[in-house]
């Protein structure tokens, strides 16, 4: 069996939080389909709630604490990242770009991503893909097809005439999703920082 | 060890009166600063180099020359030069020029600057800053151990049959360090030249500072230079002192505070326990700056930080003062205190790389400037004879 590390990050600023239980789902839904797949799924959520101030000092300053720098390495690191926002002024929150922009701009290439999102009404579902998805491509991230939108009505509703797919089964569907490219890879394994270094011969003669 | 002072040379109001320093009054201040630490005993004066507001040291050899004729003991340096932007074959022609005027009391130390548009500034691309930084630097060692150079590359103007001037003193170059805080490229150009290795860690955690020194350290051995523990390093460092520590807080707090780069963001206590920024007794800053070489090994130049952020002069040369006289001389002692024999206790001297060099029959007793074909003219002339050419050309084209 292969341990697989998924990071759900949640960007989520209540207690409780719409946003956190989304990822929490996301997260389930992925895991129990990679154990049904064979592999060992380890899941971790980060609630950047808990690193909002670090986010902004590391903007600041360009140095993440160590805090912080823990979770960054935990995110790039992952076999796979589950990427929750609320959706805020139509957008994903400052918090959750905050973060994403004090990543290395070449640290996601290649990285299964599953997206959600949480807003108030369903007429803001397709924030996901005018303003999450763009950004996940800018990086070069693998973002799966199916991406979860859940408004505040999902949490109680099930199949209707005018909702045939309920978010149960919309976040089934994105973990199997998930599942399946991360179970079709090997596992990434831990980043030696200098792995990439060209020789000086290299660059020399670059 | 050698122990020293560096400066970015900032402008930066004091947040209890709002004034700062004009330009001059800021160059004239670094220079008293310079002079200061060197009657109190260090070893190392460092200037960085930057190309905008409100940074004023634009023009680090002529500081530095100044430097060199009021001084006697303390090397001149740089953090950093910029090897990206100048021109290698001015920074050939300059700092050969500081060395000679400076008895060979200087060094240098290579790096990319902090600010993107310095680049188009001075008509480069910032995505080249890596193999800028390679070639010209390259170049650099090319203009001043070999007479007369011919050269093509990707950035610069061709040279054909060109000699820089003055030539290095005694036919060896000035020792060079290279700064890189993130860049293992870097690391890498300083180990495959056997040249130092500068971490200024003065934002990061030690974690970072010891991975980036343990990958130079390997690759200089890798390269032939000697074993890892003997290569050459350097370390930033920022302190704030005072007899009581509570007293170095108290007063330090509102300069950190309002700092044009880290104020308002981390608390003075998060950036204290994350960086190498100690503020407090003269006896904390031993305790933390002996510990350094338990993390990166025995290393060679330490660095402080001092005259930043709005601290008015006089704190500065208080500053000055502690630093010489309270805490080199035992951190000193404590850094020598194990020290292995084979481990170089400072970078090498100008004395020690001659004797060096011809031991290993690389240079000559009296370097030879290469003929001059100018001698008795001038570049017009030249232009003029060429024009003269044209014209004949241009009379054979019947234009």
């Amino acid at each position: 069996m292969t341990e697989r590390r998924i990071v759900a990050l949640s960007a989520g600023l209540g207690q409780p939080s719409s946003t956190r239980l989304l990822a929490d789902r996301l997260a389930e839904a992925t895991a129990t389909e990679l154990a049904d797949r064979g592999q060992r799924p380890e899941v971790r959520v980060v609630e950047l709630r808990d690193y909002a101030h670090d986010i902004v000092n590391a903007m600041l300053t360009g140095v993440p604490s160590p805090a912080l720098a823990e979770v960054i390495e935990a995110v790039t690191g992952a076999d796979a990242l589950i990427a929750v926002t609320p959706l805020f002024t139509t957008t994903y929150s400052g918090l959750f770009k905050s973060f994403v922009d004090i990543l290395d701009k070449d640290s996601l290439i290649g990285l299964p991503v599953l997206l959600g999102a949480t807003g108030g009404t369903a007429r803001h579902s397709l924030a996901i893909e005018y303003s999450m998805r763009p950004l996940f491509t800018y990086l070069r991230a693998d973002v799966a097809t199916t991406s979860v939108f859940a408004a505040t009505d999902d949490w109680a509703t099930g199949a209707t005439a005018d909702e045939p797919s309920p978010l149960p089964a919309r976040i089934r569907r994105a973990g199997a999703e998930l599942a399946a490219t991360v179970a079709a890879r090997g596992s990434r394994g831990p980043q030696d920082p200098f792995a990439g270094a060209p020789s000086f011969a290299d660059l020399l003669g670059g | 060890m050698q122990f020293g002072v560096f400066t970015v040379s900032d402008i930066t109001p004091d947040p209890h009166t709002g004034r700062a320093p004009d330009d001059t009054e800021r160059v004239r201040s670094i220079l008293a600063i310079a002079e200061h630490a060197e009657e109190v005993g260090l070893d190392v004066f460092a200037t960085g180099e930057h190309h905008n507001p409100p940074f004023v040291a634009s023009s680090p050899t002529t500081m530095l020359g100044y430097l060199a004729g009021r001084t006697k003991n303390i090397v001149l340096s740089t953090a950093t030069t910029l090897i990206t932007t100048n021109d290698p074959v001015r920074l050939a022609e300059e700092y050969a020029m500081l060395q000679v005027i400076s008895d060979g009391r200087m060094d240098l130390m290579m790096g990319r600057g902090n600010t993107g548009p310095v680049y188009p500034w001075f008509g480069q691309d910032i995505r080249q800053g890596i193999p800028l930084a390679i070639e010209n630097y390259a170049l650099l060692r090319r203009l001043w151990e070999e007479e007369v150079v011919d050269w093509e590359g990707k950035f610069r103007t061709p040279l054909q049959g060109f000699t820089s001037t003055p030539r290095p003193l005694d036919g060896v170059p000035p020792f060079v360090w290279h700064g890189s805080i993130r860049s293992p490229e870097i690391a890498e150009q300083a180990s495959y030249y056997g040249d130092g290795f500068f971490h200024n860690n003065i934002f990061w955690p030690m974690s970072h500072t010891k991975q980036m020194v343990q990958f130079y350290r390997q690759r200089f051995e890798h390269y032939g230079h000697g074993r890892a523990d003997q290569a050459i390093v350097g370390l930033g460092g920022q302190v704030f002192m005072r007899k009581n520590s509570q007293d170095a807080v108290d007063e330090f707090r509102p300069y950190f505070d309002n700092a044009p780069v880290y104020g308002h963001g981390p608390s003075l206590e998060d950036f204290s326990a994350q960086t190498p920024l100690t503020v407090g007794s003269p006896q904390q800053v031993i305790d933390r700056y002996a510990a350094m070489r338990h993390e990166v090994g025995h290393y060679q130049r330490q660095l402080f930080l001092i005259d930043h952020a709005g601290l008015p002069l006089k704190t500065v040369f208080e500053q000055l003062d502690i630093l010489g006289g309270e805490v080199v001389p035992v951190l000193r002692k404590e850094m020598e205190s194990d020290r292995p024999a084979d481990v170089p206790s400072g970078p090498p001297t100008h004395a020690e790389r001659v004797a060096k060099a011809r031991a290993a029959g690389q240079v000559h007793e009296q370097t030879v400037a290469a003929a001059d074909h100018w001698t008795g003219r001038t570049a017009e002339d030249d232009a003029a004879a060429a024009d003269a050419v044209t014209a004949r050309q241009g009379a054979a084209f019947g234009l």
